[in-house]
């Protein structure tokens, strides 16, 4: 580790703080319904768009009209993803020839991209034509990414509102999301990333003459435009294979410090947003502060694992950290810091490949996700998942003094409770129920790239990654068969909307509650005892759950790669 | 909730139309018009062909250029095309070895490299970026002592004082941005270009 490591990571953080506020004001007021300094330029637009799609925008909904809603948005989505895929070879903007792409891995792939998940089992620049960045991924970057933002503000308000049976429109605010958030930062975004040597093109790809006279075939595209909203959408799904570790999908070391602010950006102003709307920020600094405490820790420790590198290499006479699968221009600390941002958050861009990661560092991502990705987290998906956690601490808080719990002015109940639990049992579920059928399905177990604990390691990754809907990937695994592609789908579909629902239903049933003022008992929730509670009770859930799964996996590799054991 | 489909589908198509057909066509436009050269892929030419792109890393095997990192990147095997045979910087499939810290495969491929390079310059220590592969097989650079340990061999092969090659090296590299962000690396196909371009004069 160095200090110039360091200073990085403190300019990260400091900068991520810095732009919490001002994105938490300018989100809330679009979610208020709002003027904004876009509006001249936007409202048109959005008021045609409400007019030809039949949508009074000041007709709120309950919370199942608001879920249902969702639901069938991503149905059309699914469709339109699945359809473009399998017809990608008679469609226009396909200068590479691609053929329709395979009716497996076309479900897998629409599933990862409405769920904002992203898992890569497709090639990017060997599979899909430009239509299909285009018109599946780019778009569906947008709206999975908005529709994470909208579900978490619908969240946000159940806790806001008092005796009201609506949280909103959903219509109105994936709209708002998608044309005042998510278009205007993607569009100067992506010039950024053009200006940084980021190709946006539609033209073939390119045929080079090496200087030794070999043959080099260079595959371009429209990179930046869909890069920007990968990010920013935490979406994480490449253009191309090697994902952001591509040069032209992260050419400078700028770039990639750009793409890692803009991964966290949004989901850390939802934390004040959330202050907000229930009227004291104070209360979304709490939150952030629990994120966190979380991240710095995760942050140090893979940070440490990959600068002191591996024994393996240190045999052979080699000095310094692990290289292996990192690019040059981003080195140790720009890898291992964005390794850990991509899983704290739910983005799944990597630019190294985890897979090629030590032991312990690549233990850390790996329990990022399994802490169910509610540090920062995915845009929107990280909020909700954070208040499914606050609620359970608050009520075991209340537990602790014998006294029903509350906060920010709503009694936690027995329903409350039950669907929170009920979201997070959804994790061990999918994750540990797949991985034991994988390690023992002989055709899973060929997947396998490594030997050895770390084989294990590459199949309990790509659960965790697919149910957290996270995306990145150990990816030697040969994810592109018929068992993957259908079981990460399944692990995928229940990650995303069996916590959605439960998080809506508890949006309804707060909403409708009467808020109390505080008194004297209600525990304070914008102190450090508070930020000290949900940061044990995240750890000791999650450390509960996996630790079993881990010990098997990256622990036991670590004691076997000291002990000087290849496989 | 019967209303609920006609915007579940004419919504959809709107906002689909904005954002996956209008944002990206209209991205393309403006940055082409902005920044021609990196939306084409900031590609270099040489008596008016294509050698390769600035970003993109390319295979170099002879004594007399500057080598670039391992490549663990693949391509369709020619003879059977459900199998990949390795293809070094194949920019049409970018990709890592994905081999992890226990890997027999990865220690025995390193350790076959590091004993190449010893043998070709025994008086440095092998940087461990040379011996490594990158993560997308395609890395453009390689760190600066990557390139000071090759000085000896590449002059060797082009008759050149090692004084002016190292020299060459030293004014290749590139610092962190602003003292702080990134590592200190060089271009392997611009050191190769410049390395021609002196060897000419």
């Amino acid at each position: 580790m160095t200090v110039i490591g360091w200073f990085q990571i403190i300019l990260y953080c400091a900068i991520v703080v810095a732009l919490t506020k001002p994105l938490g004001w300018y989100m809330t007021r679009v979610f208020n319904g709002e003027r904004t300094f876009l509006s001249p330029v936007l409202r048109p637009i959005e008021a045609g768009i409400y007019w030809i799609s039949g949508v009074d925008e000041k007709r709120e909904q309950h919370w199942l009209t608001y879920t249902v809603a969702m639901l069938l948005f991503h149905v059309g989505g699914f469709l339109i993803i699945y359809g473009v895929m399998r017809l990608q070879a008679v469609l226009p903007f396909n200068p590479a020839g691609q053929s329709a792409v395979a009716e497996d891995l076309s479900f897998n792939t629409a599933i990862s991209f409405i769920t904002n998940t992203n898992w890569q089992n497709y090639g990017g620049e060997g599979t899909l034509s430009y239509l299909t960045q285009m018109v599946g991924l780019t778009h569906q970057n947008f709206l999975s990414a908005a529709t994470g933002i909208v579900l978490a503000v619908a969240l946000i308000r159940g806790f806001a509102r008092a005796s009201m049976r609506t949280i909103g429109n959903f219509w109105v605010d994936v709209t708002r999301c998608t044309l005042y958030i998510l278009l205007p930062i993607s569009v100067v975004f992506t010039l950024f990333l053009v200006w940084q040597g980021m190709p946006q093109t539609l033209g073939d790809y390119v045929e080079a003459t090496t200087l030794e006279g070999a043959k080099q075939t260079i595959a371009v595209g429209p990179v930046a435009s869909q890069v920007a909203i990968k990010m920013l959408g935490t979406n994480g799904g490449g253009f191309f294979n090697a994902n952001a570790a591509h040069p032209f999908e992260n050419p400078t070391a700028l770039s990639n410090f750009v793409q890692m602010l803009s991964i966290f950006a949004l989901g850390a102003a939802l934390a004040n947003v959330f202050g907000r709307m229930v009227g004291n920020q104070r209360q979304g600094w709490a939150i952030l502060a629990v994120m966190g405490v979380l991240f710095v820790a995760g942050v140090a420790v893979c940070y440490w694992a990959e600068a002191s590198g591996s024994t393996t290499m240190h045999a052979l006479g080699l000095t310094g950290g692990n290289m292996e699968g990192k690019e040059v221009r981003f080195g140790i600390v720009a890898s291992s810091l964005f390794a850990v941002i991509t899983t704290a958050a739910s983005c799944g861009a990597v630019n190294a490949m985890h897979d090629s990661f030590t032991a312990l560092g690549g233990m850390i991502p790996l329990i990022n996700m399994e802490l169910g990705e509610i540090i920062v987290g995915g845009v929107g998906a990280g909020m909700y998942g954070m208040l499914l956690f606050v609620i359970l601490a608050i009520f075991v808080a209340g537990l602790m003094v014998g006294r029903t719990p509350e906060y920010v002015g709503k009694k936690i109940e027995a329903r409350e409770v039950k669907m929170a639990m009920l979201a997070i049992l959804v994790l061990p579920l999918m994750i540990l129920g797949w991985a034991a059928v994988a390690v023992v399905y002989p055709a899973a177990v060929a997947s396998m790239a490594n030997a050895g604990p770390h084989g294990f390691t590459e199949v309990l990754y790509a659960f965790t990654s697919a149910t957290a809907n996270n995306g990145s990937a150990f990816a030697g695994l040969t994810g592109n068969t018929f068992f993957y592609n259908l079981t990460l789908a399944s692990a995928m579909f229940v990650g995303r909307f069996f916590m959605i629902v439960p998080a809506m239903a508890i949006a309804g049933s707060l909403a409708a509650k009467k808020s109390i003022p505080p008194s004297m008992g209600t525990f304070p929730t914008t102190g450090g005892l508070f930020v000290g509670l949900v940061v044990g009770i995240i750890l000791i859930m999650g450390g509960l759950t996996f630790f079993p799964a881990l010990a098997l996996g990256p622990i036991v590799e670590h004691l076997a790669m000291n002990a000087g054991n290849v496989f | 909730m019967l209303r609920e489909i006609r915007p579940a589908i004419v919504l959809l198509l709107a906002l689909t139309a904005i954002t996956g057909l209008a944002y990206p066509l209209a991205m393309t436009g403006i940055a082409g018009a902005l920044f021609p050269v990196q939306a084409q892929g900031s590609l270099i030419e040489k008596d008016g062909k294509v050698i390769g792109s600035a970003l993109i890393g390319q295979e170099f095997k002879d004594d007399k250029y500057f080598h670039g990192r391992p490549s663990a990147t693949l391509a369709p095997d020619p003879n059977d095309s459900t199998k990949t045979v390795p293809a070094p910087y194949n920019a049409a499939n970018s990709g890592g070895s994905n081999l992890g810290p226990t890997s027999k495969a990865l220690a025995d491929r390193v350790k076959e490299d590091v004993d190449k390079l010893r043998r070709e310059n025994p008086n440095a220590s092998v940087p461990v970026d040379l011996v490594t592969t990158s993560a997308s097989g395609l890395d453009p650079n390689i760190s600066p002592e990557a390139a000071q340990f090759q000085v000896p061999r590449v002059a060797k092969a082009r008759n050149l004082p090692e004084d002016q090659v190292k020299q060459l090296v030293t004014a290749s590299t590139e610092g962190r941005l602003l003292g702080l962000l990134g590592e200190p690396r060089v271009n392997v196909l611009a050191l190769n270009l410049a390395l021609d371009r002196m060897a000419a004069k």
